[in-house]
């Protein structure tokens, strides 16, 4: 069952070393000074790094999780390779959510506002995916494209409404997220992403099989409404929570499962796992550059990932148009 | 194959709905700018408080914002529309909003809040449309110019730069100080209102020689609409109608956008219903059709805003919202008209 090429007997570990080796940089760059020796030293130090510096990293970790393993499971959904949160209005409904429980209910705990981001992702996804059934065309740009102006209305009128309610700047300051202000007790809700991650590799093989389509799928004794059903439900649960706990991240989920696919293929029960470990080494990188290049001011994650995201999707658009 | 779209999108235009002659278009026409021209006079005169000299000025800058911004979104759309083959996208999405965005927010960035007012005059209004022309310009040449390079990812080149932009301006934004930031929202909507009088001339200018451009080819964009093969077939250098259609659209909708703020679906929507009420694909009908209807439309907003919800500040929102309701409505329901 697991025959693997010499590519990716070589490339594999390889991942799996630079993930590691980003992991441990992660957790040892940042202002406040730390040393591996001075962690069992200095109590201040070990307090600092488990208030800190460990929380980042596992919301680093469990976001790169959830955006890497919702885009794959859209690409399979949706069969097209250039959906993602971002490019189906996945994210813009969080947002959207986001809001209107910021206006309803200011004080609202963390837990109603994610609860509300995801209702609303959940709501806008199967919105874009009854939309897609409609588009009798079905080109592999127009699919992204329909997704991309359904999101461009919801981000219009979220941000009206924000305007008129002078949200605008938290807004802002929300959907461009970060990673800076995490301390222990604001990453927690991100396990939820963990959580999906497994559903989705427990049931890959469903999804799989629902990627070749609803006809092959039913015949092949699938349920296919229901994979649906369950992928949007855990797309919607990840963006949300990411949304709400960290803002939007561009491009990681088009671009990672991408990627792996074409060194893993189709599989997803063998692809998941390195599709999740490559999102969270992306992801990390982006964190990383972020830090460091204007040290000791830093950009977000997701303003880095947004550069090289796009960058990457240009490639892919203008190298492999036959292969869409 | 990335064009896959074109044949049902155009397969419906030449032969469906065939007007039995000319006059009647000609007579949908007239009806609906007779309209426009009714929405435009009530605008100038309805509920005029104290003497008329002192409120008509200030009303007919209004009226001068309301035409150059059908005239650019009309235009730009419809025959965006033709080239590419499709009806469901309107030219804004391709990274116009984004990028006069994110030039707003970096000159709030570098100079501070007050920047944007003083600087607001006719050299920035002619930088921001030259840049964006010009990036516009460089990406479609380049992009066509490649061999297979397709309409379609041309359009999905400029949505992603768009994204970019956008994550780069939220970015920014939120480290603005919040008096700034207020500013800077100001400049980020739609806004007919703040036009700016001596403009005008310009912007006038601008839209009769892009216009003349259109109107010379307007037989040529009919033959476009069948398609690349169809229109080689007959003639036309199918390439090259493209890039001028596209050089105009860029100059139209960032003009439009630099004057008086973004509009993402406003064009959408008019060209939608121009295509309806028109009744047929001749250019000659379709673009008289879709400026009148976006005059009527934005006229016949600000009329009921103002004076029945007493929200004048809106208008631009409320045909946003309605656009982006039709073009939902256009996906979901009507598979007939694609």
């Amino acid at each position: 069952m697991t025959v693997r090429t010499a590519r990716e007997r070589r490339l594999l570990p390889a991942l799996a070393d630079v993930t590691a080796l980003l992991v441990v940089a992660s957790l040892l760059v940042g202002g406040f000074e730390l040393s591996l020796t001075g962690l069992f030293t200095d109590p201040a130090q070990l307090e600092m790094f488990l208030i800190s510096r460990v929380p980042r990293t596992l919301a680093l970790i469990f976001a790169g999780i959830a955006m890497s393993v919702s885009g794959v499971v859209m690409q399979l959904i949706t069969q097209n390779r250039f959906v993602e949160p971002t490019t189906a209005g996945t994210t813009q409904w969080a947002g959207l959510g986001m809001l209107l429980v910021l206006i309803l209910f200011p004080e609202a705990p963390i837990l109603l506002r994610m609860a509300f981001a995801t209702v609303a992702a959940f709501i806008g996804t199967l919105l874009f995916l009854a939309m897609l059934r409609r588009v009798r065309t079905k080109g592999p740009l127009i699919v992204p494209l329909v997704g991309i102006m359904l999101g461009a209305i919801v981000g219009g009128v979220t941000s009206f409404l924000a305007a008129r309610t002078d949200l605008l700047q938290s807004m802002a300051a929300w959907s461009s997220g970060g990673f800076s202000g995490i301390v222990q007790g604001f990453y927690e809700p991100l396990w939820a992403a963990a959580l999906v991650a497994v559903v989705v590799w427990v049931m890959a093989d469903r999804f799989t099989i629902a990627g070749l389509g609803e006809g092959i799928a039913t015949n092949l004794g699938i349920d296919y409404r229901l994979i649906t059903l369950i992928g949007v439900a855990g797309v919607a649960l990840c963006s949300g929570v990411t949304s709400v706990v960290v803002g939007f991240i561009p491009f990681l989920g088009l671009v990672v499962p991408n990627v792996m696919r074409l060194v893993l293929g189709d599989d997803l029960r063998r692809s998941l796992p390195w599709i999740a470990i490559a999102g969270v080494a992306l992801l990390l990188a982006c964190d990383l550059i972020g830090r460091t290049i204007v040290a000791p001011m830093e950009i977000p994650a997701s303003v880095i990932m947004g550069a090289v995201g796009a960058a990457a999707f240009l490639g892919f658009l203008l190298k492999g148009r036959q292969r869409a | 194959m990335p064009d896959a779209v074109d044949a049902s999108a155009t397969a419906t235009a030449p032969a469906a709905r065939k007007a039995p002659t000319d006059t009647r278009p000609a007579l949908r026409l007239a009806i609906v700018w007779a309209l426009a021209l009714a929405a435009i006079v009530a605008v100038l005169t309805v509920d005029v408080q104290g003497p008329l000299e002192l409120a008509l000025p200030r009303r007919a800058t209004l009226v001068g914002g309301i035409l150059i911004a059908s005239f650019a979104h009309a235009v730009a759309t419809v025959i965006f529309h033709t080239v590419t083959s499709n009806r469901i996208l309107t030219p804004s999405i391709i990274g116009f909003d984004s990028m006069y965005t994110l030039m707003q927010t970096l000159t709030v960035f570098a100079f501070g809040g007050s920047a944007i007012a003083a600087t607001d005059g006719l050299p920035k209004l002619i930088a921001q449309t030259v840049l964006m022309v010009v990036a516009a310009t460089a990406l479609y040449t380049w992009l066509l110019d490649r061999s297979g390079g397709g309409v379609l990812t041309l359009l999905l080149v400029g949505v992603v730069l768009g994204l970019a932009f956008d994550s780069l301006s939220s970015f920014i934004q939120r480290i603005l100080s919040p008096t700034d930031y207020d500013l800077l929202s100001l400049e980020l909507f739609g806004r007919l209102s703040s036009v700016q009088p001596d403009h005008l001339p310009l912007a006038f200018g601008v839209c009769a020689v892009v216009g003349g451009v259109v109107w010379m080819r307007r037989r040529r964009l009919d033959v476009v609409l069948l398609g690349r093969d169809g229109a080689t077939a007959l003639g036309v250098d199918h390439r090259r109608e493209l890039i001028v259609a596209l050089i105009c659209v860029s100059v139209l909708i960032a003009f439009a956008t630099a004057l008086a703020g973004p509009m993402t679906f406003f064009g959408f929507l008019v060209a939608t219903l121009a295509y309806r009420l028109a009744g047929t694909h001749r250019h000659a009908f379709v673009l008289p059709m879709a400026v009148g209807t976006g005059v009527l439309a934005l006229a016949g907003a600000q009329l009921v805003m103002r004076h029945l919800f007493d929200a004048a500040g809106l208008v631009t929102v409320i045909i946003e919202v309605v656009g982006g309701v039709v073009f939902l409505a256009l996906l979901l329901g009507g598979r007939k008209q694609r």
